[in-house]
């Protein structure tokens, strides 16, 4: 009987637990585990734990969510236009994109690298690369915003980047393409390639104050492929490895002509090593041309200065640089666990993961355990820098992150999934299958000394049936893992923009305590066309160009009547926003305009060119939501024919007694 | 009977627990939000219209029997950056009330906390309540600096008159 009662008791209790529907959020995820949904729920107004700062790849743009929401806070416009925010298309945006082949309003952004500070971020800044027309950028982590972009010469497609050492002494750029060197003729046979074509890392140096970067030097190597690259860290710190494929210097069909040898290389760099030979003056100064952009916050401009030198050392030539790494199959990933003492390479092609070690390398180059020379390079012997490998992990390794606790984990594109192995024994101990074809992982810190190791985001190529369909191109996405317990649990799936590569991310705190900014101090903006007010709002013409310095503020523009612009007239409006209050931008669009609109920062000035295109009435309007009144926010210009008469005229606010006469 | 009502003990503790579980703060207990100081529910008891709400007191804002020159020409300057794009020196409004005669409504420390901290007496003041109704914008934090506010002070005296 009592049995009985109880059983009862239990079964109503049981039943009465799963009819409480309010009680946890129940979506898609429900159906993963239980307790997914409440993992990843962040409630309306409480903060994420994470900044994710994810690249863009193909949008050229650097994208910020929050984990472990999945929200979406912001796209930071990095080497691509955004007429949105008139990056790119501002007079004070464009120099930020130009290069040596001028003005390139595109590019494809893979990677992502936080500073740091003894192997630890610290929350300044995050570096981007570009993959296209090789470039560095760097975003400055207190406004949210690209702050220098560096090119870089002698290369061809800026894939192996943007690495950097443990105290962002220096963030590398090593190329994909090997190329024939800039201060030489490219115009040769491209079957020419094992003669004329050579591999080229810059060291790009950071100056710890102020972010600005300088390429310290660069290494003239083999023509190889670069792929990825990591710093050593902690014992290995001074060191730095890179992946190589296409050893075989093919220059067609790579796909097969590429994947010819056993091994490729992970190519070991001393970088200490580099930098005395620099001082010994071993470099030789190269005449090439790149452009270096630099964003000024108080003048709210960038400036564009063409460089003319770089310094190369060829570590064909100085020998102790480099060490060549035998790495199964076109390794991609290349990977350093937190401790700094092993190195795991990730073949494309290879069917285990082989494990190097730091200390075995130092042994093995002090003996001189070489099998050979490549171009002049010394090969390690694999065994002896071996210290394991791990077997059957799956297919298809790509990337490896760190938790700290001395797991790896491994993503496998082929087999779509992530295997989380023992760095000590080399085994398999929890796998998981992605949806679908996973590329970079990212644990927070998972790259450097101390991993924050409770969530792993897997960025994905394909999704497929993942998502309501949206025709034939469907987004991208993320998925995200719970880690902190023994196996890995699923707990959310977000679509990203573009198509994610590497990302990182680092706690909330340390960013959004990092002394970000709210507003542009007014006082301290130094625009040479600023008005600090509107009693400085007047409109000057100098010959054919206009120059309209203009204020905003809820809920006008001053001046917001301008007449006497004739047709040849190049119209500059320079739009201060007064606003000295968080999150209020205004925003400028004007009919006919050819560029974009204007989205002013309180206490920024920002211009936009307009050269209008026909006589007649031009309204213009502030773009961004400001104030009840916000729709008030208009005016006109009127555009007369050339040799006009019409005086010069401007105002707010000046409504006449009664209409003036049509003249 | 009796079992009845040990089921409906049980299903009410059995409720509790399961809900007590949702009452757990989220994960991002440890970076949660400030909370915006609009969201505040307005405390009008505590609120004093004389006074308004900030760091300013009859204690330490104190005027001098005439004007400051220095400080109201100061002033002047640091208004026609940040005020005087919406506020007329006249009793005229243009998108906020003009400025003519304000010295003598308002005391000298309700005019500092307000300029400077313009979003929670907004939400707490009967009379800026129904002068929102009238011009439709919030007057906007301008962040004022503490000096900057005492000099617009003065400006705003020099502009009622005193000498």
């Amino acid at each position: 009987m009592k049995a009985k009662i109880l059983f009862k008791l239990l079964a109503v209790a049981l039943v009465t637990v799963l009819m409480i529907p309010s009680c946890r959020p129940k979506n898609a995820a429900t159906a993963v585990s239980g307790d997914a949904a409440a993992k990843s729920y962040v409630a309306p107004g409480q903060y994420d734990e994470y900044y994710n700062f994810v690249s863009g790849g193909f949008s050229g743009q650097m994208s910020v969510y929050g984990l472990p929401s999945g929200r979406l806070f912001r796209v930071i416009p990095v080497f691509s236009v955004d007429p949105e925010k008139g990056w790119g298309y501002s007079e004070e945006t464009k120099p930020m994109l130009n290069t040596s082949h001028g003005f390139v309003p595109w590019d494809d952004l893979h990677h992502i690298e936080l500073s740091q500070t003894t192997g630890e971020i610290n929350g300044k800044w995050a570096f981007a690369n570009a993959n296209n027309t090789p470039r560095l950028a760097r975003v400055d982590l207190k406004t949210f915003k690209t702050a220098e972009i560096l090119e870089l010469p002698n290369s061809g497609g800026n894939h192996s980047s943007p690495f950097g050492t443990e105290n962002s002494e220096y963030i590398v750029a090593g190329t994909r393409f090997s190329v024939p060197p800039d201060d030489t003729n490219g115009d040769v046979p491209i079957d020419s390639y094992k003669k004329n074509f050579k591999g080229h890392i810059s060291f790009v140096s950071v100056n710890q104050e102020s972010g600005q970067m300088d390429i310290a030097f660069q290494l003239k190597t083999p023509g190889v492929n670069f792929d990825l690259a990591r710093c050593g860290r902690a014992k290995s710190h001074g060191w730095f490895f890179f992946s190589c494929y296409n050893t075989e210097q093919a220059n067609t069909l790579l796909e097969v002509n590429a994947s010819q040898k056993d091994k490729d290389f992970i190519m070991a760099v001393n970088w200490k090593k580099a930098e005395e030979y620099l001082k010994a003056g071993k470099g030789k100064k190269q005449k090439v041309k790149y452009a270096h952009n630099v964003w000024d916050e108080h003048t709210h401009t960038g400036t564009s200065t063409m460089k003319g030198e770089v310094t190369v050392l060829d570590v064909s030539e100085l020998k102790d640089i480099c060490y060549m790494i035998p790495c199964p199959k076109s390794p991609h990933g290349c990977d350093v666990d937190p401790t700094g003492e092993y190195i795991v390479g990730s073949g494309k092609l290879a069917a285990l993961l082989p494990v190097f070690s730091f200390d075995k390398l130092q042994a093995a180059i002090a003996s001189k355990a070489y099998d050979g020379e490549y171009e002049g390079i010394p090969v390690l012997k694999y065994e002896e820098v071996l210290y394991g490998e791990v077997k059957k992990p799956g297919l298809g390794p790509l990337h490896t992150e760190f938790d700290g606790k001395g797991f790896a984990y491994t993503s496998f594109f082929v087999s779509s999934e992530i295997v989380k192995w023992n760095i000590k024994d080399l085994t398999v101990v929890d796998r998981v299958p992605t949806f679908y074809s996973v590329g970079h992982l990212c644990i927070p810190g998972g790259n450097t000394r101390k991993p924050s190791p409770k969530y792993l985001v897997a960025y994905n190529k394909i999704t497929k049936d993942r998502y309501l369909p949206t025709g034939p191109e469907l987004t991208q996405s993320a998925q995200l893992f719970d880690i902190s317990g023994d196996k890995m649990q699923m707990i959310l799936d977000f679509p990203t923009i573009g198509e994610p590569h590497y990302a990182q991310a680092a706690p909330a705190d340390l960013i959004r305590n990092n002394g970000q900014l709210k507003i542009y101090k007014i006082d301290e903006n130094k625009h040479p066309r600023v008005a600090k007010g509107e009693s400085e709002s007047k409109v000057v013409r100098e010959g054919n160009k206009v120059h309209v310095y203009m204020t905003a503020v809820r809920s006008h523009f001053a001046p917001d009547n301008i007449e006497g612009i004739r047709m040849g007239d190049e119209v500059y409006f320079h739009v201060t926003n007064l606003e000295q209050d968080w999150d209020v931008p205004h925003g400028f669009g004007i009919k006919g305009a050819n560029n974009a609109e204007l989205l002013i920062m309180p206490g920024e000035t920002t211009t936009l060119k307009w050269v209008p295109d026909r006589v007649g009435m031009f309204p213009m309007y502030c773009t961004d939501f400001c104030s009840a009144l916000h729709q008030e926010m208009q005016g006109y210009v009127r555009v007369s024919p050339a040799g006009s008469k019409t005086p010069l005229t401007f105002h707010v606010g000046k409504q006449p007694a009664a209409d003036k006469e049509v003249q | 009977m009796r079992n009845i009502k040990i089921i409906l003990v049980f299903v009410t503790i059995t409720f509790y627990i399961a809900c007590g579980g949702n009452n757990k703060k989220p994960a991002s207990e440890s970076s949660s939000a400030d909370g915006t100081p609009t969201e505040k529910p307005a405390d009008v008891n505590s609120y004093d219209p004389k006074r308004g709400e900030g760091k300013f007191n009859e204690q330490n804002v104190v005027l001098g029997a005439t004007l400051n020159t220095a400080y109201a020409e100061v002033g002047e300057k640091a208004a026609g950056v940040k005020c005087t794009s919406c506020h007329k020196m006249t009793n005229e409004r243009l998108v906020g009330p003009g400025w003519k005669g304000v010295t003598e409504r308002r005391t000298p420390h309700w005019i500092m906390n307000f300029i400077t901290n313009p979003d929670p007496m907004i939400d707490k003041d009967p009379e800026l309540q129904a002068q929102l109704e009238l011009c439709l914008v919030r007057m906007p934090n301008q962040s004022l600096a503490d000096e900057e506010a005492r000099n617009i002070l003065e400006f705003m005296r020099k502009n009622d008159g005193v000498k």
